[in-house]
C-alpha cells in the first residue's frame, strides 16, 4: 500500500501522465492503484455495514418510540411514524416514575461509583508499589474475584444480610440478627471493601497502571521528604488521572445499566434497571385494568413501550458517551494491558 | 531472594504501608468473599431451612448435585446449551475483533467515530438492557416470522438451502449459519476485545513491517509472521475476559434459572449446587483453553 503512496506521490510532481508511467511500470501501477481502491471500497462497505448492524437497534427504537399504536401494526410504515407521538414517553416514564427513580439511580450510581474507584485506587496503588509478605496470594485473590461469577455466592450473601450480624454482638444485645436486605448499607459496605461490581478489574487497571511510572519519580519524592502518603496524594495521584476518570466512568455506566446488584441489595430503592425490567408486566396491567381491555397489552405494543423505557434509560448514558468518549477508550488502550 | 521474616527498618515501613493500603481489600475479601465462599459450598451440600430467627443447614451429601443432573429436567439441557454457545460464541467474539481491530488500525477518514461506534454496545448493551433486548428479540422473532412468510426467506437462509441442496449442509455449516444469523450478539460482545486489540497493534513499531516489505514479505505473511505473534499474548487475556463476560451476562439461561431458583423457589441449596456446578465447568474450560493457548503465546521481550 505504501507502495501506492507514494508513486501517486510522485505523480503530483512529474509531469509524465498516468499512462506513460503506466506504460513504463508494464500495467503494474494501473493493477496496483485499481486494488488500492477496490480494498477501500470493500473496507467503506464492511464497516458501514457493521456500524449499522450496532447503531440499527437503536435507531429503530427511536423509531418506534415516536409511533402511535395503528402504525405499529401498519405494514407500509417502517422508519417514520405517520401519526407522531410523544405519547409513549409520558406512558413509560409513568410506569418507571422516571424522574424520581432518575434522580435516585443517579445518586446511588455517583457515590457507588466514586466509593468504588477510591477504594480501588488505594489497593490498587498498595499491589503496584509496594512489597509485603504474600503479596503473591492477595494478587490471586484479587484474580479470583474476577473469575468468580458473583452468582456463585450470592445465595449465601443473601443469607448473610438476611440475617446480619457482627460476630454475634446484635444477637446478643438484642436476641435478633438484623436484615439488612433490602436497604442500601449492604452494598455500600461491600463497595467499601472492593467487593461491588467487577471490582477486581478496576484493581487490576488501576495496579496495570501504577506499574508503568517510573520509581524514580517516587524516590525523588521521598528524598524531598515525603511520606508515604504524601507521595501518593501529590504525586501519584495527578498522574493517574485519566485511568481514574475512565475507571469511574465504566464504574458508573455498569452500575447504571446493572440488575443483578440492584436487584439484590437495592430493592427497596427505586432504579431505572429494575423499573426498566418490570415495564412490560406493568403495561399489561395498566391495559387491562385501566383501559378495561381483557387481553392485555398486544405484542407489537408491548415492545414499542419497552423500547421507549429502554431509550429513557440510555439516554443519560448516551449523552455521557458523547462528551467522555475519550475517557472510555483511550484510557483502555493507554493502560496496556498485558499478562 | 530477602527473606520476608528478617524485614527491616525501611523495608518493613514499606510493607506495613503496603498492607494499610490494600487494607480495604483485605476486609473485604474476608467478610464478603471467604465466608459466603465457603459457605455456599456447604450449602450446595445441604437443605437450607429458612425461618424467621436464622436458618438451617441440614446435611443431605450429594443430594442437590444428583437432583441436578438426574431429576432437574431442564438444568442439564441449559448447561450443555449455554456451555456450547458460550464455546462458540467466544471463538466468533474473537475473530471477529481480532478483524476488526485490524481494518480499525488502518488510517481512514472516520476511524475516531467507527472506532466510538463499535464501543458504543460496552455501554449500552450491559446489564439489564441485555436482558430486556433478549425478551425483545423473543417478540420480534414473531415480528420477523410474520414478515418472512410475506417476503420470502432472508439471504443466509437462501445460502443454505443452495448449500443443503447441493449436498453440503453438515453440521458445521449450521453452526457457521448460526454465527452469521447471530452476528449482532458476536458485535455487541467485542467492544472491549476490540479495543485491547487496538491498543496491541498499536504497540508494534512499524519498523518491523518496513524490514519485512524490502524482504518481500506480503501484506498476508507479515500478518501471521508479525502481526499474530506480536500480539498473541493479548489474545489470552482476551479469551479469558470473553468467557468470563459471558457467564456474567444477565440473558444466560442458567444464571436465570439459579436466581429465579433462590428468589422465587427459595431453595438455597439446590440453586448453589447448580451454581457450583456451573462455576467449576466455566474454570476448567478456562483453565484448559488457557494453557493451550499459553503454549502458543510468543514474549517479545
Amino acid at each position: 500500500m505504501s507502495r501506492v503512496e507514494l508513486s501517486t506521490g510522485q505523480l503530483v510532481n512529474n509531469k509524465k501522465s498516468f499512462w506513460e508511467r503506466n506504460r513504463q511500470s508494464e500495467g503494474y501501477l494501473l493493477k496496483s492503484v485499481l486494488m488500492d481502491y477496490s480494498y477501500k471500497l470493500i473496507r467503506l462497505f464492511l464497516l458501514f455495514g457493521m456500524c449499522f448492524l450496532i447503531l440499527q437497534p437503536i435507531l429503530n427504537k427511536i423509531s418506534i418510540s415516536f409511533m402511535a399504536e395503528e402504525d405499529l401494526y401498519n405494514a407500509t410504515i417502517t422508519a417514520i411514524p405517520e401519526h407522531f407521538t410523544t405519547g409513549n414517553y409520558q406512558l413509560a416514564s409513568q410506569f418507571m416514575e422516571y424522574t424520581k427513580t432518575l434522580i435516585n439511580t443517579t445518586v446511588v450510581a455517583l457515590t457507588i461509583s466514586v466509593l468504588q474507584i477510591a477504594v480501588c485506587t488505594l489497593v490498587g496503588y498498595g499491589f503496584a508499589r509496594f512489597e509485603f509478605p504474600l503479596k503473591k496470594f492477595w494478587f490471586a485473590c484479587v484474580i479470583l474475584i474476577i473469575v468468580i461469577p458473583p452468582q456463585t455466592i450470592s445465595t449465601s450473601l443473601h443469607l448473610h444480610f438476611r440475617f446480619f450480624d457482627i460476630f454475634g454482638i446484635f444477637k446478643l444485645l438484642t436476641g435478633e440478627t438484623i436484615n439488612l436486605r433490602g436497604s442500601v448499607l449492604p452494598y455500600y459496605l461491600m463497595s467499601a471493601g472492593c467487593m461491588g461490581l467487577k471490582n477486581g478489574l478496576y484493581i487490576f487497571m488501576i495496579r496495570q497502571f501504577f506499574r508503568n511510572i517510573p520509581k524514580e519519580l517516587e524516590e525523588a519524592a521521598y528524598v524531598d521528604g515525603c511520606g508515604t502518603l504524601k507521595t501518593f496524594f501529590s504525586i501519584m495521584l495527578p498522574d493517574a488521572k485519566p485511568i481514574l476518570t475512565s475507571c469511574f466512568l465504566f464504574a458508573f455506566v455498569w452500575q447504571w445499566t446493572d440488575g443483578f446488584y440492584s436487584k439484590m441489595f437495592l430493592g427497596n430503592i427505586k432504579l431505572l434497571s429494575v423499573q426498566l425490567s418490570m415495564i412490560a408486566e406493568r403495561l399489561g396491567a395498566y391495559v387491562q385494568l385501566t383501559l378495561g381491555r381483557p387481553g392485555g397489552a398486544s405484542v407489537g405494543y408491548t415492545n414499542c413501550i419497552v423500547s421507549t423505557g429502554t431509550l429513557m434509560v440510555i439516554i443519560p448514558l448516551l449523552v455521557l458517551y458523547l462528551f467522555a468518549q475519550k475517557g472510555f477508550v483511550e484510557s483502555i488502550s493507554g493502560s496496556g494491558i498485558k499478562m | 531472594m530477602k527473606k520476608h521474616s528478617k524485614l527491616k527498618g525501611l523495608q518493613k515501613r514499606k510493607a506495613i504501608s503496603g498492607y494499610l493500603f490494600i487494607f480495604p481489600f483485605i476486609i473485604g475479601f474476608l467478610a464478603f468473599m471467604v465466608k459466603p465462599f465457603f459457605q455456599s459450598l456447604y450449602m450446595s451440600f445441604c437443605e437450607v431451612d429458612v425461618s424467621a430467627g436464622g436458618f438451617k443447614n441440614n446435611y443431605v451429601g450429594i443430594a442437590n448435585y444428583m437432583r441436578a443432573f438426574t431429576v432437574d429436567t431442564e438444568f442439564t439441557r441449559l448447561l450443555v446449551e449455554e456451555i456450547s454457545r458460550m464455546c462458540i460464541n467466544s471463538i466468533a467474539i474473537m475473530v471477529f475483533s481480532f478483524f476488526v481491530a485490524l481494518i480499525l488500525n488502518q488510517r481512514f477518514k472516520g476511524r475516531a467515530l467507527v472506532r466510538a461506534i463499535f464501543f458504543l454496545p460496552v455501554i449500552l448493551s450491559s446489564g439489564v438492557i441485555l436482558g430486556v433486548e433478549s425478551n425483545n428479540a423473543l417478540l420480534s422473532s414473531i415480528q420477523e416470522a410474520i414478515q418472512e412468510t410475506a417476503t420470502g426467506p432472508s439471504i443466509t437462509d437462501a445460502i443454505e438451502n443452495i448449500l443443503i441442496t447441493a449436498g453440503v449442509g453438515v453440521r458445521a455449516f449450521e453452526t457457521v449459519f448460526e454465527i452469521v444469523d447471530g452476528i449482532y450478539d458476536v458485535a455487541i460482545a467485542s467492544g472491549i476485545q476490540i479495543i485491547i486489540f487496538l491498543s496491541g497493534l498499536q504497540t508494534i513499531s512499524s519498523n518491523m513491517y518496513e524490514a519485512a516489505e524490502i524482504e518481500g514479505c506480503t501484506a498476508w505473511e507479515s500478518l501471521w509472521k508479525i502481526t499474530f505473534p506480536m500480539i498473541s499474548s493479548l489474545f489470552l487475556v482476551n479469551w479469558i475476559y470473553t468467557i468470563i463476560d459471558f457467564c456474567m451476562r444477565s440473558d444466560n439461561e442458567v444464571m436465570e434459572k439459579i436466581s429465579d431458583e433462590m428468589i422465587v423457589q427459595i431453595n438455597y441449596g439446590f440453586s448453589s449446587a447448580m451454581s457450583w456446578i456451573y462455576f467449576a465447568i466455566v474454570i476448567v474450560i478456562i483453565g484448559i483453553s488457557s494453557l493451550i493457548i499459553s503454549k502458543g503465546v510468543y514474549y517479545y521481550e
